[in-house]
């Protein structure tokens, strides 16, 4: 069986499921800066206009979680368990210390004001770290 | 859980890649079931019986 150079059923239905998610991640990224930089330099915080640019955000939002969702499906058992892990540690993490950094400035022991960026970046760092670790683990 | 998918894989002449293609899963899958340090799903285990036509206990043992 030296058929290895042909891909199965199942590699093509991932790959297409990967591109898919890509290009639906690529689109969400878009209409997240259209919505930022649209209000503040295209039509000067105008109401309709920034009305219409997050319901698109939104609708796209909507598109990318059922590209994530089909490509977790598609996943076999050891990426799903991978991936799982790593969504359920960076979940904890940040909701935990996104919470005790919150508090952290309400009980005035930092200046700072937390931002909802800081959270997001949080999850994200700690999410592909948990995914590194994961591959590494079963490799 | 111990297997034997490494020696029937020599014994048809298959890289890891062939059986990941046989059996719908990636070949880090593969590798990491022969290492031990994965244990395949049920389904995935009888898919794997199959296609060595043989019975799961033959190709995995309980330790």
């Amino acid at each position: 069986m030296k058929e290895s150079s042909t891909r199965s059923n199942w590699q093509n239905q991932m790959c297409k499921n990967t591109y898919q998610l890509m290009a639906w991640t690529g689109a969400w990224l878009c209409t997240t800066a259209l919505v930022t930089f649209g209000s503040k330099y295209l039509w000067d915080y105008q109401a309709s206009y920034s009305i219409v640019a997050i319901s698109l955000n939104i609708i796209v939002g909507f598109g990318m979680i059922r590209a994530n969702i089909r490509h977790l499906d598609g996943a076999d058992e050891l990426m799903k368990k991978v991936q799982f892990d790593a969504m359920g540690i960076a979940l904890v993490v940040g909701v935990v210390f996104g919470l005790s950094y919150e508090q952290l400035h309400q009980i005035q022991l930092i200046s700072i004001q937390p931002e909802i960026s800081d959270l997001v970046m949080l999850i994200a760092i700690t999410y592909m770290s948990t995914i590194i670790y994961g591959h590494r683990k079963y490799s | 859980m111990k297997n034997r998918l490494k020696v029937l894989r020599a014994e048809r002449d298959w890289t890891q890649a062939d059986l990941a293609k046989a059996l719908d899963v990636s070949r880090q899958t593969i590798n990491a079931i022969e290492k031990g340090k994965f244990d395949p799903s049920l389904p995935l285990a009888f898919k794997a019986a199959r296609l060595f036509n043989m019975a799961i206990e033959e190709i995995f043992k309980d330790q």
